[in-house]
C-alpha cells in the first residue's frame, strides 16, 4: 500500500514512523524546509518530500495518482480540507483520512465526501465530559454513514434501570443495549439480563434518539 | 446590494471602499485588527472581527441577507474552505474566491466555484498591453494558460 501523509508535525511524524515500521510505502510531505530536513534525517530521505501538499504540482510529483491512502494531518483545517478535496476530485483517491482540529468543521468535511475524520479536540472533550458528568451518554464512535452512534453510560445507583430486566425497559425505538461491562468483563445483553448499579452500558442509537436514550438510562428512580 | 468580504488585505479593503462608495452595504470579516488601517480613518463599512471559517462569525457578518460573498484573504485554502461553508449554508449568494495558485483555481473552477486567479489576470493583461492587443473580458484572462497545464 502506498500512503501519503501531508503535514510533518507531531501527528505526521509519529504516524510515518509507525507505518514505515510496518513495512508500508510511506511518503510524508512537509512545507517547511527546516522541518522537512529534520524529518529526512529521522526517517530517511526517500520517505520525505519538501513541498506544499496543497499544490497540484506537488501532488503529481508525490504520486497522488497511485496513492491508496491520503492522510491530511496538518494543524490547519483549511489546508487539510483542500488536500482532501483535491485528492477526491482531481486524483480520485479511494481512501482519504483527515485530521480536523475544530470539531465544528467535521460537518464541512462530510459535505465534500470525507467521512473519515479524526478530531483530537473532540476525543479529549468526550473523555473530560465522561469524567465530570456521571449522568452522561458518552459517544464512543459516530458512524456518520448510517447516522448512528455507539455510546456508553455508567449506571448510577439513582437510575430507574437498576434492578430491572433489560426486556422490561422501554428504550427509544431503534436503540439497543448491546453489552454490559461489569467487574471488568463484557457481558452480551439479553432480555433477561438484570441491570446493576455501576454497570457500564454500551449501546447503539440513532443520533437523533441519543437524548431520549440518555433520559431512559439516566432517569432517576 | 449587501456584500460580505472575508479578508481586509489590499484586495478586500479596496473592494470594500469601492463598493461602499457606490452605496452598497459592505461587511468585512477580518481577524487581525491591524489590517483595518487599510480602510482609512473612518470605516465606510461594518466590521466583524473573527475567523472566517467559524460559522458563527459568518452569520454575524449578516450572510443570511447578503447577495454576495468575496473570500479574498491571502490564504487560498482559507478562501476555498470559507467559500464552501458559505455555499452550503447560503446557496443563493454569489460567491467569488481569490486563489493565487493557478492550478488550484482551475481545479475548483471545475467544481463549479468562481475563482479569480490574480497572477493569471495580471500576466494576461501585461501580455496584451505589451503586444497592443485589445483587452478582453475577464473570462479570457481568468483561465489556466496552456503553458501551465500539467
Amino acid at each position: 500500500m502506498y500512503m501519503i501523509l501531508i503535514g510533518g508535525g507531531n501527528v505526521g511524524i509519529q504516524l510515518a514512523k509507525r507505518l514505515k515500521a510496518l513495512g508500508e510505502e510511506v511518503l510524508i510531505i512537509e512545507k517547511d524546509a527546516a522541518t522537512a530536513g529534520k524529518l529526512a534525517n529521522l526517517l530517511g530521505e526517500e520517505f520525505v518530500m519538501h513541498g506544499d501538499g496543497c499544490e497540484v504540482y506537488t501532488q503529481r510529483d508525490a504520486g497522488f495518482n497511485r496513492a491508496d491512502v491520503i492522510v491530511a494531518v496538518t494543524g490547519e483545517d483549511e489546508d487539510n480540507f483542500v488536500v482532501c478535496q483535491l485528492a477526491k476530485e482531481v486524483w480520485k483517491t479511494d481512501r482519504i483520512i483527515a485530521r480536523v482540529n475544530d470539531p465544528s468543521h467535521e460537518e464541512t468535511f462530510r459535505q465534500i465526501g470525507i467521512e473519515e475524520t479524526v478530531s483530537a479536540t473532540g476525543i479529549i472533550y468526550n473523555l473530560i465530559v465522561q469524567q465530570i458528568s456521571s449522568d452522561a451518554l458518552v459517544p464512543l464512535a459516530a458512524l456518520h454513514r448510517g447516522n448512528i452512534e455507539i455510546v456508553e453510560s455508567v449506571l448510577s445507583s439513582r437510575s430507574s434501570l437498576v434492578g430491572r430486566r433489560v426486556g422490561d425497559v422501554k428504550l427509544p425505538e431503534g436503540s439497543l443495549i448491546a453489552y454490559v461491562v461489569r467487574d471488568g468483563q463484557g457481558i452480551q445483553v439479553s432480555s433477561d439480563t438484570v441491570l446493576q448499579d455501576d454497570d457500564m452500558l454500551v449501546a447503539i442509537v440513532r443520533v437523533n434518539d441519543a437524548e431520549a436514550l440518555r433520559q431512559a438510562i439516566c432517569g432517576k428512580a | 446590494m449587501n456584500v460580505v468580504i472575508l479578508g481586509c488585505g489590499r484586495t478586500g479593503a479596496t473592494l470594500a471602499l469601492e463598493l461602499s462608495a457606490r452605496s452598497h452595504k459592505v461587511t468585512i470579516i477580518e481577524r487581525n485588527p491591524e489590517a483595518l488601517r487599510r480602510l482609512g480613518k473612518q470605516y465606510p463599512c461594518r466590521i466583524v472581527l473573527g475567523n472566517g471559517l467559524d460559522e458563527d462569525v459568518i452569520s454575524k457578518a449578516g450572510m443570511d441577507s447578503a447577495d454576495a460573498f468575496f473570500a479574498v484573504t491571502r490564504g487560498d485554502n482559507t478562501n476555498l474552505m470559507a467559500a464552501h461553508i458559505v455555499r452550503s449554508k447560503f446557496p443563493n449568494a454569489k460567491i467569488c474566491v481569490k486563489v493565487a495558485d493557478p492550478h488550484r483555481a482551475e481545479a475548483y473552477r471545475k467544481m463549479g466555484l468562481f475563482c479569480i486567479n490574480p497572477s493569471g489576470l495580471l500576466a494576461g493583461m501585461c501580455r496584451d498591453w505589451l503586444t497592443g492587443e485589445d483587452y478582453k473580458g475577464i473570462d479570457s484572462y481568468n483561465v489556466l494558460p496552456k503553458e501551465l497545464e500539467i
